[in-house]
């Protein structure tokens, strides 16, 4: 692999031990057995395979975990954390990388996916409930995709699946409160990849 | 007997046939559904793959207004019960009780966030496993006055029901029998396949539809191999990504499958002998009529369908 880079021991750890502290998962105990790798559903997508992902976070090789395709396209399907003989929870390592790529800027990879996810969030915090109708709608404006399954909106509004008017969680103001507490609370708690990772 | 009850936002909306045959299927079962008061969504993956406290906040949010309503799961001892339908709400309740029992600092941070202090004590339990485990397979059989004999059957767990194993644990993680068991004491024929807990790509249908398209294809081909009439699930995003994404299989792999994608519930409500109406069925993208009409016993939904 080309971009791999030559990084110093402080280097290297910096960044195994901020995705260590963050996931609160032992990256270090993966032996490269591969069975993550060989249950993954979707590798077939994936730049570089799970396996690898976590051979790299162990070298300290930020750029390229963080900048990657894979640790967007893993559905969470949590194959790999169920199988891994090492007790690694990479299914949750691989949401602490996706963290750690939107804090520094790394989520260029897979626009879409990451879209998606904050427009799904806002509309939580809107309106307390999904209204998937209005999700799937923001999501193709803000992507601007708004050919792509352009045809199923008929068809799904004659099978009366199409709700035009969603429904709302009635405790808005607390719903509220939660995403502005998670901000308060969790601001301050944990090291930032600013704190010393390898630039 | 009744139980607190989390739809979730799928069920209150695009799958609200789900909602709607799980309803009807415990009414007839002698168990009622009570709806958790002031629910919200429970984040689902767009939370935890964006913030862990929120991931994990909002649904102990959720099951703290379960517990505070009394008589939510009166037979199930002092912990109230709360009884999920959708696989990914049921995998975030239960991730949420499981992180907030084993790290007190987590639990702490938790309670500030949501203002209430909800400690994990509401137990979260899949309609699947209810069914199985509380109502148990003999009153199905009994309540199943129109078995569904000749059905071939693939139940399709998918992910989150099964998956990890130290979350969820009311099945086998590789090999689930739950679904299986259910259905055939409805009279159904389950068949042996291999893609069972296989993932459907779930909410990558909005953002990468050609990665869904190729899992539903697999997951379809394999399904139709085994000789299966029908697909079984218990999540919304399956049940879409099988249903509403059949088309484009067909159009991207060449081949037309024609496999309807129903709710175990819808089926199980079918064997009870509710009324397609009743089960949402004409909200299916893909036309269940052939697998109806191979249910000989049962000519009246027959023709209502093909109306």
């Amino acid at each position: 692999m080309e971009m791999v880079k030559t990084l110093t021991e402080e280097e290297t750890r910096s960044f195994i031990d901020l995705v260590q502290a963050r996931s609160g998962e032992k990256v270090v105990d993966c032996y490269q057995c591969g069975k993550c790798t060989a249950g993954c559903p979707m590798t077939f997508a994936m730049d570089i395979d799970p396996a690898r992902i976590m051979r790299l976070a162990q070298l300290g090789q930020r750029d390229l975990v963080l900048g990657s395709h894979t640790i967007w396209l893993c559905a969470s399907c949590e194959t790999c954390t169920t199988r891994c003989p090492q007790e690694v929870d990479i299914a949750r390592v691989m949401d602490t990388l996706r963290i750690l790529a939107r804090e520094a800027d790394y989520t260029s990879a897979e626009r879409e996916i990451a879209s998606f996810n904050q427009t799904f969030l806002d509309n939580v915090k809107d309106r307390g409930r999904v209204h998937e109708t209005l999700l799937v709608m923001q999501h193709k404006l803000r992507t601007r995709h708004l050919l792509q399954d352009a045809m199923k909106g008929p068809l799904l509004m004659s099978k009366g699946k199409l709700a035009l008017r969603g429904h709302k969680a009635e405790n808005l103001d607390e719903v509220r409160r939660i995403f502005e507490n998670v901000e308060k609370v969790g601001a301050g708690l944990q090291p930032r990849p600013s704190e010393g990772g390898a630039e | 007997m009744t139980y607190g009850y989390y739809p979730g936002c799928s069920l209150k909306g695009m799958s609200s046939e789900y909602d709607r045959s799980a309803l009807g299927v415990c009414d007839q079962l002698g168990i009622t559904l009570q709806e958790v008061p002031h629910w919200i969504c429970c984040g689902a993956t767009p939370a935890h793959a964006t913030n862990h406290l929120l991931s994990i906040a909002l649904p102990a949010k959720i099951l703290a207004s379960a517990a505070s309503v009394p008589g939510q799961g009166e037979q199930a001892g002092p912990s109230p019960t709360v009884v999920a339908a959708c696989a990914a709400c049921y995998s975030r309740l239960r991730r949420a009780n499981h992180e907030l029992r084993a790290d007190p600092q987590l639990r702490t941070q938790v309670q500030q966030v949501i203002e209430t202090p909800y400690e994990g004590q509401v137990e979260v339990r899949h309609l699947l496993d209810l069914l199985r485990n509380e109502i148990g397979l003999e009153a199905i059989r009994r309540k199943a006055t129109k078995p569904l004999e000749g059905l071939n059957v693939a139940c399709y767990y998918g992910c989150l029901l099964v998956r990890p194993p130290e979350v969820v644990a009311f099945d086998d993680p590789e090999n689930p029998q739950v679904m299986d068991e259910l259905l055939t004491a409805a009279g159904a024929t389950c068949v042996d396949w291999p893609f069972k807990t296989e993932c459907c790509g779930g909410s990558f249908s909005a953002s990468r539809p050609e990665v869904v398209v190729k899992l539903a294809h697999d997951l379809l081909r394999e399904a139709h191999d085994a000789g299966a009439d029908v697909v079984a699930v218990a999540c919304p995003l399956c049940q879409s990504n099988l249903d509403l994404r059949q088309a484009d299989v067909a159009r991207t792999y060449g081949t037309s499958y024609h496999l309807p994608t129903l709710y175990f519930t819808q089926l199980l409500g079918l064997a009870f002998g509710l009324e397609p109406k009743a089960l949402g069925l004409e909200r299916l993208i893909v036309s269940p009529q052939a697998m109806l009409r191979k249910l000989a016993a049962r000519p009246e939904p027959m023709e209502e369908a093909a109306s």
